[in-house]
């Protein structure tokens, strides 16, 4: 799992920042003026961020997306919505912090937000499991989302997660059955939604938040059947350690939001700022803002029974055979 | 949408079966025991010696549950295709059809069990080890939907290690499509029967197989979200005996009964008559 160390591709970038911090020191102490030499230095700056991330790998989108540098779940709910209030708990076994959610105003507007949370540093990270819920995160989600249902209020889910946990505990309270419920519940609920891949969209763990009335993707963000490492592995037997047959993984598998528009997986890119989500949280959060305010308007003009209906029509359309 | 276009005229199921001589000796798995593969087959491929239910195929399951002579098989003509050009899957995809038939990982039938109309689909292992892409979601979409038009209750038997990965997130979206068509029958009181076996693992048991009226399983069938071999490697230990078995899920509340083979059609069919067909209660006196 990537930390917070600078990405490989990412280091001509760093580099010329750090100069750039340099050269800011040094014009602190007032004896030389270098605004010219900061400015050229800065536009360079821009240029190669937007080149950089013009052209980025399946697998570097992979890295970017597990990036601990990129907005989670609560950054984007502190930025872009107002009177949040978390809550707690599936009623039945534990709180699962991997998973938050509440009641929160979208421009004045109650909503019900529901999100994967990770952990910026292993502290965190021991709090959140990285990500990875429990079927007690799921059950709480699920909690919440009858809760909007009841008072009329659309729902916003975050997604960005690894995947759900795989353990003994989870196994034993019914994991399988904690996301296959969300699904079903989910294609039933009588109120908007609208899902955003914010992040790493992994497997069941992701989709148990994302079957959705509209189902938005960060440019840079991942959704995936398998992780890339399990896919090189099965297919391969290559150990984790092979970034070459991981590459080919994250490249046959298909996982970037360019890829999935065309297949109907998700219905709109939502664009990053030029150096990605990471480089510019507020100005990530402004675009998301917008896109979430714009579905939201659309979806509240259906009536209940339309709106459940498309829901299920749009992924029963989903695939593709012959016959 | 292709699913409710006008149904082609269904087929009877004439799949090739590799006709084995019946007095083929074979073993059984678990404990042994060595007999006649025609002995094996009157007992539904399930040990005479110690129990131990062997895996059989779709075309087994559907033998077992559907009345003589009832069976309709439905579908017949979706193939996989290769969406994402995904490497070697086209000659993987041959390989399973040369080796288990051209019914993909699924195979899904009307008739009737004891009298009673039903929709079936039985998963089959031996297709890719029960891999679900596009294929075995739209043909159960496509079942569910004639149940709701003939208003019949649903069958599945699951018999997978999860989501086809050759087909990527479009085969992950099966688990969505599966849960929109199910909970179309269960907005309309279809009652849907889930079967349990083995393997039953990963988006397969994610989706429609935890989500019956009723959740069968078969004994000692291996049950989870995750695979005994993943969850080893996560945690670092070994995992405790019987753990993830169907008595396991059954102790745990994750399913209703852990099922004989032998008694797996008359506990379907009296399910079935308990849930089904009963109209909204009328003619209350009380106010
Ligand atoms: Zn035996």
């Amino acid at each position: 799992m990537s930390t917070g160390v600078t990405l490989e591709f990412e280091k001509p970038i760093a580099e010329l920042e750090r100069r750039i911090e340099d050269l800011r020191k040094a014009a602190g102490d007032g004896q030389v003026s270098v605004d010219e030499e900061i400015s050229t230095l800065e536009s360079k700056l821009g240029e190669m961020r937007a080149e950089v991330y013009r052209n980025l790998t399946p697998i570097q989108r992979v890295q970017v997306a597990r990036s601990s540098k990129r907005p989670f779940t609560e950054d984007y709910i502190r930025l872009i919505f107002t009177d949040f209030i978390e809550l707690h708990g599936d009623r039945a076994f534990r709180d699962d912090a991997a998973i938050v959610g509440g009641w929160a105003r979208l421009d004045g507007e109650t909503v019900m937000v529901i999100g994967h949370q990770r952990g910026r540093d292993t502290k965190e990270n021991l709090k959140r499991n990285f990500g990875m819920p429990h079927p007690e995160g799921y059950r709480k989600a699920l909690r919440l989302m009858k809760l909007a249902e009841k008072f009329h209020v659309p729902v916003l889910t975050f997604v960005d997660t690894p995947g759900a946990w795989a353990g003994l505990g989870a196994e034993e309270r019914g994991q399988s059955e904690a996301i296959a419920r969300n699904l079903l519940e989910m294609s039933q609920l009588t109120v908007p939604i609208v899902a955003t891949i914010i992040g790493e969209g992994g497997s069941g763990g992701a989709l148990a938040l994302a079957v959705a009335d509209r189902v938005l993707m960060l440019e840079n963000a991942v959704y995936s059947v398998i992780t890339v490492e399990g896919c090189a592995a099965i297919l391969w037997k290559a150990d984790g350690k092979n970034q070459e047959l991981r590459d080919r993984a994250a490249s046959a598998l298909r996982i970037t939001a360019p890829d999935l528009l065309p297949l109907k997986v998700i219905d709109e890119i939502v664009p990053e700022p030029p150096g990605g989500a990471h480089s510019n949280h507020e100005a990530m959060a402004t675009t998301l803002q917008e896109a979430l305010n714009r579905h939201l308007e659309e979806l509240r003009k259906y009536r209940p029974e339309k709106l459940v209906r498309r829901r299920r029509q749009k992924f029963l359309r989903i695939g593709q055979w012959s016959e | 949408m292709a699913w409710f276009r006008k149904e082609k005229k269904p087929r009877q199921p004439k799949r090739e079966r590799l006709e084995i001589p019946p007095d083929t000796w074979e073993k059984c798995e678990a404990c042994g025991h060595t007999d006649l593969r025609e002995k094996f087959e009157r007992n539904l491929n399930v040990c005479p010696n110690c129990d131990f239910h062997r895996r059989i195929r779709a075309s087994d399951y559907l033998a077992i549950l559907l009345d003589e002579d009832t069976a309709e098989e439905t579908e017949m003509d979706l193939k996989s295709t290769d969406p994402l050009s995904f490497p070697e899957y086209p000659a993987r995809l041959a390989k399973a059809t040369a080796k288990a038939g051209d019914g993909d990982a699924i195979l899904t039938a009307t008739g009737q069990l004891g009298g009673m109309p039903v929709g079936v689909g039985a998963m089959d292992f031996a297709f890719m080890g029960g891999s679900m892409g596009s294929v075995v979601g739209e043909k159960i979409a496509r079942l569910g939907q004639k149940s709701l038009e003939r208003k019949f209750p649903l069958v599945l038997v699951s018999a997978s290690g999860g989501a086809r990965m050759q087909e990527g997130v479009l085969s992950l979206m099966q688990m969505a499509k599966a849960a929109a068509i199910l909970s179309q029958l269960a907005e309309r009181r279809i009652p849907y029967v889930s079967i349990l076996t083995n393997p039953t693992t990963g988006g397969v048991s994610a989706s429609y197989a935890m989500l019956g009226d009723a959740i069968l399983a078969e004994p000692g069938a291996v049950i989870g979200f995750a695979g005994p071999r993943v969850i080893k490697q996560t945690i670092g230990q070994d995992l405790p005996e019987g753990f993830q078995t169907a008595e396991f899920l059954l102790e745990h509340g994750m399913v209703d009964a852990v099922v004989h083979r032998h008694d797996l059609k008359q506990t379907v069919g009296t399910l079935l008559r308990h849930m089904n067909g009963k109209p909204a209660a009328t003619g209350w006196t009380e106010s």
